[in-house]
C-alpha cells in the first residue's frame, strides 16, 4: 500500500508542474505584468517609471520562463516562472501581489469559514440524500417514488442562484427565520451558517437522490439481496445492511473525491452570505488579477484533487475485499 | 525661480492612539522590537501586545511621512506627482532607489542560486536610512513646525495637503512593522494605522468587517456651531458645541450582494445604504416636476433621501489623432458637435441611471469653481436655451444632420457615397452591458453613422488608449479635489495618452487652449480666473473633443435613528459627527424581524400527510406477503 501511495505521489508531480506552467501561460497571456501593475497602483497618474519600480519590487521584472541574459542554471531560476512557483512546493505562498498579505496565513483564516460552511453542508446532504434516496428505493414504484424522482429532477434543474435568492427572500426576509446573510466568529457563527446550510442542502439534494436511488435500485435487484430477503429479514434490514454495504463503491467514488474541497468553500454561496473564506477569495484575486494568490489557489486545488483521488482509492478497498493495491 | 513655501504649524498637545509601537522598556527602548513567532503566540493585531504607549504629534512625524512617501518599498501612486512640484524630492527618491537596489544586491551575492527576493525581504524587510540623502523640500523649523517648498506655485497643493498619504506617520509605528514576524502574520501599517483621530482600528478583517473604536486619546473638538444656509432648518446644528465623536464604535460589514445588502438595510441592520437600480422603484418615487423623493414604504419607515451630484463627469470622447474623427478643421469639428446632438444623454440617464444624473455642459460638474448655471453655462453647439421651461433644451437631430452634411458625410455616408463608420472601444463586458451599446449604436444610426462595437476587457482597453488604436471611446473622471485643474488637465496636450502616457485619453492638443491652462492654474479663485475658464470651455466646446455626457447624482438613504448626514463627496472625516439614537434602532429592529414560523410547520405537516397513504399500503403489501410466507 504505501508503494502504492509514494508511486501516486510521484507521478503527481509532473502534474502540479504542468498545472503551474498551464496557471502562468494562461495568466500571462491575458495579463501582462505591466496591467497587473497598472491596476494595483491606480488608474490614475500611473507613470511609465512608476510600473517599472513596481514590477521590480514584485520580481515581475524578469522574463516568464527563460533568461536570456543569465548563464548556467540562472538561466532558468532567474525568472517569474522559478521564482514565484518553486517556494509553493513546500507551500510557501508568498505575499499578495496587491495587499501584500501573506497567502499561507489568509489561507490558514479563511479555511475555517469555508469548512464551517461546506462541512455541515456536506455531510447532512449525504446522510439526507441517501436516506431519501433508500426511502425511495423502498417505496419504489408508488406514488411517493414516482413524485420523488419528479421533484428531485426538478430540484437539480434549477440554478443554485435562484435557491440562494428564493431562500434569502422566503426563510430570511419574508418569514424572518434566519439572518440573510453575515458571518461571525466562533459560535456565533452559527446562526449565519443555518440558512447557507439549508439552501445548500436544497440545492444538492436532487442530484444526491436521484444518483444514490439509481445505485440503490440496481444493488437490490442483485442476488445476494434476494437471498437476505428469504432469510426473511426486514425489508429496513435488507437495505440498510446489505443493500447500502454494497452500493458503497459508486457511493465513495462521488464523495471521497469531494472531501479535500471542503477546504475550498464555494464560490457562489460565499460571495451571497457574505462569508469570509476561500471561495471569496479566489473570486476576489481574479477580479483584481492578483497573480500571487491565483497561482497559490490552483496549485491547492491541484494538490487536493490529488489526494482526494489517492483517497478515494484507498478508501475502495476498505469498503471492498475484492480492491487490492496491484 | 519663484518658490511656493508653505509653513504649516502643528496643534500642540496633540496625542497618539494607545500603541506597542510607543511602548518603551527601562531603558527608553522599543519595547517591543526583534519580534519573533514565539514573542507573537496568541496576537493577531496590536491590541494583542499587554504593553501600550503614547507620545505628541511633533513636525518630525509629517517630515517622516513625506520622505516614507519616497521610499520604493511604500510604492505611492502620487510619488510622480509629488516629484515634480516638492524641491529635490525626485532627487531624493532616486538616491533612496539606489540605496535599496545595493542592498538587494549585496543580498543576492551573498544568497547565491538560492536567493529569492520576495520570500528574503518577507523574512527580513529592508529598512531605509531617510536621513542619508538631504532632502531640501522639506525643512524643520521647530518641534511643532515645518516648511514644504515647492518648485513653483501651484495653489492645488492645499488639497494634496489634505489627502491621507500626508497624514503624519510617527517613526516608531513605520519600524515596528518592519518586522518580518508581525508581517508574516499580516500585522502590517495598511491594516492596523497608527494615528491621532476620532477612531482607531479595533478589528481590520477586511474579508468581514472592519470595526473602529473610539480613540481615547482623541483630542477636544466640538461640533460646528455654524454651517451653510439650510443646515439649522435640517436639524444639522442641533449638536452644535458638543464633543466629538459621538459613536463608540463603527462597523463596516463587508456585503458584496446588492440584493441581500438592500434587504439586510430594510430589516434595520445597516444604518444607511445606497440605491442600487433594482431598488430605485421600491425606495424613490420621482414627482411631476422631475424632483425625487421617498415612496410611501420608505416614509413609514422614518428614512430619509439624501441626493448630491457627484464631482464626477462620464463622458464619450474622439482620439484627436484620427484621421476620421480627429483634427480640428471646421468640417470636423462639425462631425463631432453633430455625433453630441445626437447622444442624448438625458434620455441616457432616464434609462440607465433612473434618472440620477445631470447632462455635462463641460467637463465641470457643478460646486467646481467656473462651473455656471442656467442659461450662462449652456453649450451652444448642443443645446438652445428653452425660455418657457427655463431649461437647456438639445438640439434637433435634424441640426444634427444639417451638421453632419456640412462635414461631408450627408445622410452618414462620404462623398463617394460609402457609409461613415466608427469603431467604439469599451471596456463594458458585464451582461448589463449590450443595452447601453445598443443604445449608442442606435443613436449613431440616427445620423446614417455605422458604429462598429470592439468590447474588450480594461486591460486590452487600456492598451489600445495607449497606443491611440481607436476612434470613439466612454470614459469617466472622478475629482481628486475640487478644483477645475483636475478636470481640465484632462485636455491638456502635454498630458495626452499617447504622446505622453496621461490622462487625455482623446489626445485633444490645442495650442490656445494649453497656453490657457497654464495661466488658469496657478490663479486663485475669482473673476480673473472665471473668464480664463470661460475661454477656455469656449474653445473645448467647439471643437468637442468630449461628448461632454453626465455627472451622476448620488442618491442614499438613512434611517431615522441616524443624524448630522451631510452628503460631501470629497470629506473623508464625517464620521465623528454622526450620531445614532441606538434604542430606538433596537426597538425597530424588534418591531420589524418577529419571526414567522407557522408556514414551515404548514409545509412539514403537509409532506408528512401526504406520503401516509403510501406508508399505510406499503406496510399491509409487506404484512401480506409476510402472511403468505
Amino acid at each position: 500500500m504505501l508503494s502504492y501511495i509514494i508511486r501516486r505521489i510521484l507521478y503527481a508531480i509532473p502534474i502540479i508542474i504542468g498545472v503551474n506552467v498551464l496557471t502562468a501561460l494562461l495568466f500571462f497571456y491575458v495579463n501582462k505584468p505591466d496591467d497587473m501593475a497598472r491596476k494595483i497602483l491606480g488608474e490614475k497618474n500611473v507613470t511609465p517609471a512608476a510600473i517599472e519600480n513596481w514590477k521590480r519590487d514584485h520580481g515581475y521584472n524578469l522574463p516568464s520562463f527563460v533568461n536570456t541574459e543569465e548563464e548556467g542554471v540562472k538561466k532558468l531560476t532567474e525568472t517569474i516562472f522559478f521564482q514565484k512557483s518553486v517556494p509553493l512546493l513546500w507551500f510557501d505562498f508568498g505575499r499578495s501581489d496587491r495587499n501584500n498579505i501573506d497567502i499561507g496565513e489568509e489561507i490558514k483564516t479563511r479555511m475555517w469559514p469555508s469548512l464551517a460552511i461546506s462541512l455541515p453542508m456536506f455531510a447532512a446532504g449525504l446522510v439526507i440524500s441517501l436516506f431519501l434516496a433508500m426511502m425511495l428505493a423502498y417505496y419504489r414504484a408508488t406514488y411517493i417514488d414516482i413524485w420523488g424522482v419528479v421533484l428531485a429532477v426538478v430540484l437539480m434543474s434549477v440554478s443554485t442562484l435562484f435557491y440562494i435568492i428564493g431562500g434569502q427572500y422566503i426563510l430570511g426576509k419574508l418569514l424572518r427565520l434566519f439572518p440573510i446573510s453575515g458571518y461571525d466568529t466562533g459560535l456565533h457563527a452559527a446562526k449565519f451558517l443555518v440558512l447557507p446550510v439549508i439552501i445548500g442542502i436544497i440545492a444538492s439534494i436532487g442530484v444526491g437522490v436521484r444518483f444514490y436511488r439509481t445505485v440503490f435500485l440496481e444493488e437490490i435487484n442483485k442476488d445476494h439481496i434476494r437471498t437476505a430477503r428469504a432469510k426473511g429479514l426486514t425489508e429496513g434490514m435488507v437495505l440498510f445492511k446489505h443493500a447500502l454495504k454494497n452500493a458503497m463503491i459508486p457511493v465513495l467514488t462521488n464523495v471521497v473525491v469531494s472531501i479535500p474541497f471542503l477546504f475550498y468553500g464555494s464560490l457562489i454561496m460565499e460571495t451571497f452570505f457574505a462569508i469570509p473564506g476561500l471561495g471569496n477569495f479566489t473570486i476576489d484575486a481574479i477580479q483584481s488579477q492578483d497573480f500571487a494568490i491565483v497561482r497559490s489557489m490552483v496549485y491547492l486545488g491541484s494538490i487536493l484533487y490529488i489526494i482526494g483521488l489517492i483517497l478515494t482509492d484507498i478508501s475502495y478497498t476498505l469498503v471492498d475485499p475484492r480492491v487490492r493495491f496491484e | 525661480m519663484a518658490r511656493a513655501v508653505y509653513e504649516l504649524r502643528v496643534k500642540r498637545g496633540v496625542m497618539y492612539q494607545e500603541h506597542p509601537a510607543f511602548a518603551r522598556d527601562a531603558a527608553g527602548k522599543p519595547l517591543y522590537s526583534g519580534l519573533d513567532e514565539k514573542g507573537l503566540l496568541g496576537v493577531s493585531g496590536p491590541e494583542d501586545f499587554k504593553v501600550k504607549g503614547t507620545r505628541e504629534l511633533t513636525a518630525d512625524d509629517f517630515i517622516y511621512q513625506i520622505m516614507r512617501l519616497a521610499d520604493p518599498q511604500v510604492e505611492s501612486p502620487v510619488l510622480s506627482i509629488l516629484e515634480k512640484y516638492i524641491l529635490g524630492l525626485k532627487e531624493y527618491s532616486d538616491a533612496l532607489r539606489v540605496d535599496l537596489e545595493e542592498i538587494r544586491a549585496k543580498r543576492r551575492a551573498a544568497a547565491g542560486l538560492a536567493y529569492n527576493q520576495a520570500v528574503d525581504e518577507e523574512q527580513n524587510p529592508i529598512i531605509l536610512d531617510f536621513w542619508k540623502h538631504p532632502l531640501p523640500g522639506v525643512e524643520k523649523v521647530d518641534s511643532h513646525t515645518f516648511r514644504i517648498i515647492l518648485k513653483t506655485k501651484y495653489p492645488q497643493f492645499v488639497y494634496w495637503l489634505a489627502m491621507p498619504f500626508f497624514s503624519p506617520m510617527p517613526r516608531e509605528a513605520a519600524e515596528f512593522y518592519k518586522q518580518g514576524a508581525l508581517a508574516q502574520r499580516n500585522i502590517t501599517i495598511d491594516r492596523f494605522p497608527v494615528g491621532t483621530g476620532p477612531y482607531v482600528m479595533a478589528t481590520f478583517n477586511p474579508n468581514m468587517e472592519i470595526a473602529l473604536a473610539r480613540n481615547k486619546n482623541f483630542h477636544y473638538e466640538p461640533f460646528p456651531e455654524e454651517g451653510e444656509a439650510e443646515d439649522e432648518k435640517a436639524g444639522l446644528l442641533k449638536h452644535a458645541g458638543q464633543k466629538l465623536p459621538f459613536m463608540d464604535r463603527i462597523v463596516f460589514k463587508l456585503e458584496k450582494e446588492a440584493i441581500p445588502r438592500w434587504n439586510k438595510f430594510l430589516q434595520g441592520y445597516y444604518d444607511n445604504s445606497g440605491i442600487s437600480s433594482d431598488s430605485f422603484d421600491q425606495a424613490v418615487s420621482m414627482s411631476t416636476t422631475g424632483k425625487p423623493g421617498l415612496t410611501e414604504e420608505m416614509s413609514e419607515r422614518g428614512m430619509r433621501l439624501l441626493t448630491s451630484v457627484r464631482p464626477s463627469t462620464y463622458y464619450s470622447g474622439f482620439n484627436m489623432l484620427d484621421d476620421v474623427v480627429g483634427g480640428y478643421t471646421p468640417e470636423k469639428q462639425k462631425l463631432r458637435q453633430a455625433i453630441s446632438i445626437a447622444l442624448d444623454y438625458e434620455e441616457y440617464i432616464e434609462i440607465f441611471n433612473n434618472g440620477r444624473g445631470m447632462s455635462a455642459m463641460s467637463a465641470l460638474p457643478p460646486d467646481i469653481f467656473g462651473y455656471k448655471e442656467g442659461r450662462e453655462g449652456l453649450n451652444p453647439y448642443v443645446y438652445d436655451w428653452d425660455e418657457a421651461r427655463k431649461r437647456p433644451a438639445r438640439k434637433s437631430i435634424e441640426e444634427a444632420r444639417r451638421l453632419l452634411a456640412e462635414a461631408g458625410y450627408p445622410g452618414g455616408r462620404d462623398r463617394d457615397g460609402r457609409p461613415l463608420v466608427i469603431t467604439f472601444d469599451n471596456p463594458w463586458t458585464g451582461a448589463d452591458s449590450t443595452p447601453m451599446i445598443n443604445w449608442y449604436i442606435k443613436k449613431f444610426a440616427l445620423l446614417g453613422i455605422q458604429l462598429e462595437n470592439r468590447t474588450t476587457d480594461y486591460n486590452r482597453f487600456q492598451e489600445k488608449m495607449f497606443r491611440g488604436n481607436f476612434q470613439f471611446f466612454s470614459w469617466g473622471w472622478n475629482a481628486d479635489y475640487p478644483d477645475p485643474e483636475n478636470f481640465f488637465f484632462l485636455l491638456v496636450g502635454s498630458n495626452s495618452k499617447v504622446a505622453h502616457q496621461g490622462e487625455n485619453a482623446a489626445n485633444y492638443s490645442n495650442p490656445e487652449f494649453d497656453r490657457l491652462f497654464k495661466v488658469m492654474e496657478n490663479m486663485d479663485n475669482g473673476p480673473e480666473r472665471q473668464k480664463v475658464i470661460d475661454e477656455m470651455m469656449a474653445l473645448a466646446r467647439a471643437d468637442a473633443p468630449w461628448v461632454w455626457g453626465f455627472h451622476p447624482v448620488a442618491f442614499s438613504l438613512q434611517h431615522g435613528w441616524v443624524e448630522n448626514v451631510k452628503p460631501n463627496p470629497m470629506a473623508n472625516n464625517t464620521m465623528k459627527y454622526i450620531k445614532i439614537d441606538a434604542a430606538r434602532r433596537q426597538a425597530r429592529r424588534d418591531e420589524w424581524n418577529r419571526p414567522n414560523v407557522w408556514p414551515v410547520v404548514a409545509v412539514i405537516a403537509i409532506l408528512a400527510i401526504s406520503s401516509l397513504p403510501a406508508i399505510i399500503t406499503m406496510r399491509r403489501k409487506r404484512g401480506l406477503s409476510k402472511k403468505k410466507d
